[in-house]
Formats: structure tokens, sequence, C-alpha cells
């Protein structure tokens, strides 16, 4: 043990801890290393870590309750929302002094459709009561508690000061809950009623259909890039043509050809009604379900698995099989023991990726899933664009990333990462 | 299915043919037969269609015309994992994702031994070729070499009586190239197996053969122990492949007794050991480096001589290395063993030089 007679930080030849030397002598290239990547470092920074912070943050901010309503959000602190009575009427006051403050800004509205988004009805109710809000005369019409019954006896009713009194925190929980189908009750989450419930069911339908994609460009994608592996060159390259011309091909395109392939009156249906494999008015149903939605999709990502697989494979020497041959195994036996397991570092490069990919599709559940073959990721867009809901939308989002990283991490766990191959 | 002709005969090629391309043979008319427990080598030149050979015996390329048979049984329609041939490949072809023993014990499986049998016959083989504290290990945690071992032990595992070598030592430096050579002929001679080797480095050849078949451009040249091989090249590419060789290009004038006289291109005469030529055919003189004679006294009485130019001296250790100028040819090499007494000749020197007729081939042109 050489470094054991040596007490402390080897030194180097000026005397200084030879780390440190080191160090110093390393950090002009670092800089310059740095530098070369810093353009793209900065463009990830802003265009990807950025909006994905801003997303998750998006995903539990709540701050619109306690900034439209401050004075009522104070005011309800005493009230009990177990009492089953509407609150005090120092509380309608309160509201009544924010309501003026905020119709003058008018962000009276936008706070109702955020309420509305956790109890049906606020939006309406906020709009209405803005309106009267603005000819109250915070001096002499007292009391409060009866001019807004008149306007809408809801606010007589406990059930929007509960939600107002929920959502008052600066951040919330509410969108994670309402994620999984559940809402935040009188006493803490609770499910929500049967029929409100869709997203649990989405995010599993999404897994379900994105793993039978998976598997189906297994089935696909294994023999063809073992052919493109085994093939000569000329030959080789001809069909990676083949295989990469779908790239080349504008997704709404081939989802739409799809579209004109599967339909009831489509290629598939009039040729098998041609042949007489089925009967007129019993044309099969392939599209606008989750047949449809797997069938395009399979054929969009089977790309994403052959090629991986294909450039792992292509490394994979043939004197192996004629080893194992060689040593007795009979083609079945050589293929299973030797050849498979060395080609599952590129099966599991390209799960990977078709499945992630498959996860977070949108486009085409959206044109050819009809109801039943949508994912999670239409229902988010549906959030971002429709509902205007992006709260919900991020809170979706963010559970579909942490699913992804969970995967990737039981992936590792399983396969191990530094068993995919891209290539060779 | 003709069975063997030839009684004692393990591995037989009869009339072999092969073509890949249906226009050129890479393998013609290849007769071969190589008796149990032989260590034959196949030499050649890259292309010269000793591989194809390898291949077609082992199974993956089927010959395009003629018989292969094994042990007199003819092998051309049965599937290469039901010949029973080992063999070692060039780049060892050790499964990476299996451990050493693992992959000794995959012949093994696949012939469905029992576990206690298995391990046994995988540690006698490690032992065999001193790797058995390897057997954990993967086959990327192990040396060129070990790597070697490992593949030789795999090819031997099952006990096949016929081995294949597809350049085995290919891959390895120059040292233990040698070192192996000695190894893998102990082991083959320890056990009795037949071996096939394929290879183009002609010492490995000289070194671990009991025949050699010489191969260019599809034909066996020459098949004979390594010291004819050598001493008796049968024609000018053999002579020229083989060892280090001095070319003289002539014509034969007359044949007699055994001896044939060629004048050379510049008009000198000298006597020579005729081969396969006759009177008026051009030829190609062979002889070996250190068969060259410049001492005369040394010299048969009555032989020619010729003169030569000292052009260059090359101490090399062991041997002196001169290259003449001879009859017009300035690659013309001599080798000296360095003994207390011998001459340095320096260049520029004017000398004559003679030989042995019978040391000096008049081959083919």
């Amino acid at each position: 043990m050489s470094d054991a007679t040596q007490s402390g930080p080897m030194l180097a030849a000026d005397g200084t801890p030879l780390k440190r030397s080191l160090a110093r002598a390393l950090r002009m290239q670092k800089i310059r290393a740095l530098m070369l990547i810093a353009p793209l470092l900065l463009f990830v920074l802003i265009t990807f870590i950025l909006p994905i912070g801003d997303m998750l943050f998006r995903s539990v901010e709540n701050q619109i309750v306690r900034d439209t309503l401050p004075k009522t959000v104070v005011a309800l602190r005493d009230w009990d929302p177990a009492s089953g009575e509407a609150p005090d009427e120092d509380v309608y006051f309160a509201l009544a002094q924010d309501l003026k403050i905020a119709v003058e800004a008018k962000t009276h509205t936008r706070l109702g459709s955020r309420l509305n988004y956790e109890q049906t009805g606020a939006a309406s109710l906020f709009r209405k009561s803005g309106r009267k809000v603005k000819r109250m005369d915070l001096e002499n019409d007292a009391p409060f508690k009866e001019a807004f019954v008149k306007i809408d006896k809801k606010w007589g009713e406990p059930q929007i000061w509960q939600t107002i009194k929920t959502y008052a925190p600066a951040y919330t929980n509410g969108y994670f809950l309402n994620s999984v189908d559940m809402q935040k009750g009188a006493d803490g989450p609770e499910a929500r009623p049967e029929n409100q419930r869709i997203y649990i069911m989405l995010f599993g339908r999404t897994m379900f259909m994105s793993l039978v994609i998976t598997v189906s460009c297994i089935m696909l994608g294994y023999p063809v890039a073992w052919i493109l592996a085994n093939l000569p060159m000329r030959q080789a390259n001809l069909l990676m043509i083949l295989v990469l011309l779908p790239f080349w091909t504008s997704l709404l395109v081939r989802t739409s050809a799809w579209k004109v392939m599967l339909q009831q009156q489509g290629v598939i249906n009039d040729t098998l009604v041609w042949l007489g494999l089925v009967a007129d008015d019993a044309r099969l149903i392939m599209i606008n379900n989750q047949f449809g939605t797997i069938v395009a999709m399979t054929h969009i990502l089977l790309p994403f698995m052959i090629l991986p697989m294909y450039s792992v494979m292509q490394t994979i020497p043939p004197s192996y099989l004629r080893a194992a041959k060689s040593l007795g195994a009979n083609n079945w036996t050589a293929f299973w023991r030797v050849y498979f397991p060395q080609s599952v570092p590129g099966i599991g490069a390209g799960s990977i990726l078709v499945f992630i990919l498959a996860i977070g599709y949108y486009i085409t559940p959206e044109i050819v899933g009809g109801t039943k073959g949508v994912f999670i990721s239409n229902r988010i867009a549906y959030h971002i664009s429709s509902s205007l809901n992006w709260g919900l939308a991020a809170a979706l989002g963010t559970i579909l990333l942490a699913v992804v990283l969970l995967f990737y991490w039981i992936y590792d766990k399983i396969v191990g990462i530094d068993n995919v191959k891209l290539g060779g | 299915m003709a069975d063997s002709k030839n009684a004692g005969a393990f591995v037989e090629f009869e009339r072999v043919q092969k073509s890949y391309d249906g226009e050129t043979l890479v393998v013609k008319d290849l007769n071969l037969v190589m008796p149990k427990g032989e260590f034959l080598t196949m030499l050649g030149p890259s292309g010269s269609g000793k591989t194809t050979c390898l291949m077609m015996l082992a199974g993956f390329e089927t010959a395009t015309h003629g018989d292969i048979r094994l042990d007199g049984v003819s092998i051309n329609n049965i599937p290469p994992h039901k010949r029973g041939i080992g063999m070692v490949f060039q780049n060892y072809a050790l499964f990476p994702h299996m451990t050493v023993a693992e992959n000794l014990s995959f012949p093994l499986e696949v012939r469905k031994l029992g576990k206690s049998e298995r391990e046994q016959k995988v540690k006698r083989a490690l032992d065999m070729v001193q790797m058995g504290a390897f057997g954990g290990r993967r086959p990327s945690q192990l040396s060129g070499g070990q790597q070697q071992r490992i593949a030789l032990a795999r090819a031997l595992v099952f006990e096949a009586e016929l081995v294949l070598m597809d350049e085995p030592l290919g891959a390895l430096d120059k040292q233990l190239r040698e070192h192996m050579q000695f190894e893998i002929k102990r082991i083959a001679d320890d056990l009795g197996i037949t071996v096939v080797y394929v290879t183009h480095d002609q010492t490995e050849a000289m070194t671990m053969s009991d025949r050699v078949a010489v191969f260019d451009d599809g034909v066996i040249q020459q098949l004979a122990p390594p010291d004819r091989l050598y001493e008796a090249p049968e024609n000018s590419f053999v002579a020229q492949f083989i060892g280090e060789n001095n070319t003289l290009e002539g014509l034969v004038k007359e044949i007699k007794d055994g001896r044939a006289l060629v004048q050379l291109d510049d008009g000198e005469l000298i006597d020579c050991n005729p081969i396969n030529v006759g009177v008026g055919d051009r030829t190609r003189v062979s002889i070996r480096p250190e068969r060259v004679e410049f001492n005369k006294e040394r010299l048969r009485e009555g032989t020619h001589t010729i003169n030569a130019n000292v052009l260059e001296f090359i101490y090399m250790g062991d041997i002196f290395r001169t290259r003449l100028r001879v009859a017009g040819n300035d690659e013309f090499v001599i080798k000296t063993r360095n003994a207390p007494d011998q001459v340095r000749l320096k260049p520029g020197e004017q000398i004559e030089i003679g030989w042995l007729p019978e040391d000096c081939r008049a081959l083919d042109a």
C-alpha cells in the first residue's frame, strides 16, 4: 500500500495539494467545454426545464381565491363548515367589500370560473353577483346577508362557503385529487360520485393501450430488425428506406390513411365484404375505438422500435449463432439461448422509446380514437384549450410525468439502464 | 450415400466443389483424406478457399458438388448441430451474456446431460486449459489468451473427436501466439483428437501440424508434412509461400541423370533438381537462403558457381542476412549462422556462390 506510507494528501512538485493543482490545470478546459454547450444548455433551460417547472408549479398553485377575496378568506376562518349553517353577517360584509374591488378590476369572473371547477354553478353565481354588487352601497345596505341571499339563494347555503374556505390557501392539492377522481370534502379527500369518475379509467386505459402497442411493436419489429441486420448491405439499405418512409410522411396523412383503411365503408371492410368473409350489414367496426388507435399507433411508432433493435442486432456477430450450432444447439435453441439474450438491450431501448412516446401520444388517438380510444393526453389537451382548467391539466401532466419516471425506474431495476443500447 | 473407399480414413473430401455465385469456383475439385488423430493445417493466402473448406466440414456452407464424409458417413445433409464437431472460431465467439462455466456447460446442456455430470466435465475441461479458477468470470473480463483457452475448452468439453479451428490465434500477440501453439498441440496430442486447423501464418502451420495442405486459388497445391513442404516444394507457389525463398528464372537446357542444366536469363548455367519441368520449359529455380554457400571449400567438386554482388548485410543476432545481386535479381538473400569463424560480407564485395544441385529445385514458371 504505497499511499499509506504518506500521510495527508498527495502533493504536486511545487508543494500544493495535487488535487488542487489538477483542478487548476483542468479549469480552462472545463470552462471551454462549458462555453461550447452553453447555447444548448440555455435553449433547453428556457424551452424545456422552465416550462416543465411552471407546469409543476401550476398544478398546486391556487393564489386566486385569497387574492380576490382577501377579507372574506380571513372572515371565514372562524366559520365551521360542519355546522351546516351559512356564515355570519361579517363574512357577507367582507364578501361585499372584496367583490366591490374585484368587480372594478373585473377579476370576479375569473374567480368564478376557478371555483366552477370545484362546484358547478359558481361561475354564473359570481357573474350574477358581480353585477348586483356594483350597485350595492357598503355604508347603508346592511345586512348584507339578506342582500346576497336575495341575489342568489346559493349564498344562503353552506356549500359555496365551504368551497371558498377549502380553496382559500395559496397552494392546494385539489387539482391532484381531481386527477385521481377525488375531491376535497368537508372532512378531507373523498371519492367523487361514480358518474364523475373518469381520470383513473383514462390513466389505466392509457397504460394498457401503450403496453399493447409496445408489445405489438416488439412482435412486428423484431423479425424486421433481424432481417435488416442479416441482409447484405444493399438490400438492407433498401429495406431501411422502407422502414424510414413513414418518418418522412406527415403524421396526419398517415393517421388519416388509417381512417380510410379502417372505416366501415373503408378499404378493408369493402375487401372483406367482397370476399364474402363479412356480411354487408355486419361490417367490422375498426375505427373510433381502441382497435383503431392501437393499429394506427403501432404503425406510427414501429420505426422507433425497429431502429434500436436493428442497431443492436447489427453488432451481434453471426459467429455466435454458428458457435452455438457447432456446440450442438438446434436453430431454435441457438436463437433463444444465444442470439435473443444479446438482442434484449435493443428490445429494451425500443420498448422504452415506444412506450413513453405512446403514453403521451395525442394526435392519433384524437383522430382515430373516437370516445373509447382516447388517451389521457387528449383530456389534458381538452383542459388546456377548451375548459381552460390549466391547473388540472398541469396536475394530470405531472402525474403522467411521474408515471413515466416510475416506469423508467422499474425498468432500470429489472433490466438495468446500462443495458439499453441505441447503437453499437 | 457411398461409403468410404479409403480404409482408416476419418475425414474425407471427395471431388468437392464450392461456388457462391454460380460463376466462379471458390473450391475446385478438392480431394483430401485424413486419418484419425491427425493434426492437419489448411494454409493459404486469404481467398484461397481454406476457410470455405472448413465451413463446409462444419456444415455452415453446403458443397456445390462432391461428398464430404466423416468416419465413413456422408455428412452433406446433416445439419451442423448434429455433426458433433467442435469448433474454435476466429474471434472465439464466446457468448458474452454467459459466464465461462455457462459457456462450457452450454454444449452439455443441449445434449441434456445431468447437472453433476455437466459440472464435472466443465471442471475437467477448464483444468485442462489451466483456467480452473475462472469459471465464474464473464468472457469480457478475460484477456485475449484466456478467452482463447476458454474457446478451446468449449470446443473440447463435449468430447468431439474432430475439432476445427479457424485462425484461432490470429488476435493474439506474437509471444502468446507461440505459447498457445504448443499448448494446442499438446492438448490435441493428449486427447488424441483429429484437428483441422486453418491459418495464413506459415510458422503456425509448420510448428503444429502433422501435415499441411497449402491452398491457392481453390486448389490444394501441396499436401505434405512440414519438412517435405519446406525442403521439397512441388511447385513455385509453395516454394514462394513457405519460408523465405530465392527465385531465379531461366530455361531448361537438358535433363540428364536426374539433373537439369538451366540457363539463367543472363546466360549463366546452373545445375538443378528438376521437379515438374521438361527440356525447353521456362523454369523458376528455387533455392532456400540457408542452402546457399559462398565458401568454395565446402562446395562439391565440379559444382557450377555464379557471381554475386553483395548489396546489403543485416545483422540479426542468431543469423546474418545478406542481400545479393545474382543473375540480375536484386532480392537474392542468403542466411548464414552467427558462428565465431563466420565471414561477415561487406556491401560491394564480389563473391561466388554455389549450392548442392538437390537443393536447387527447378519448378514451373
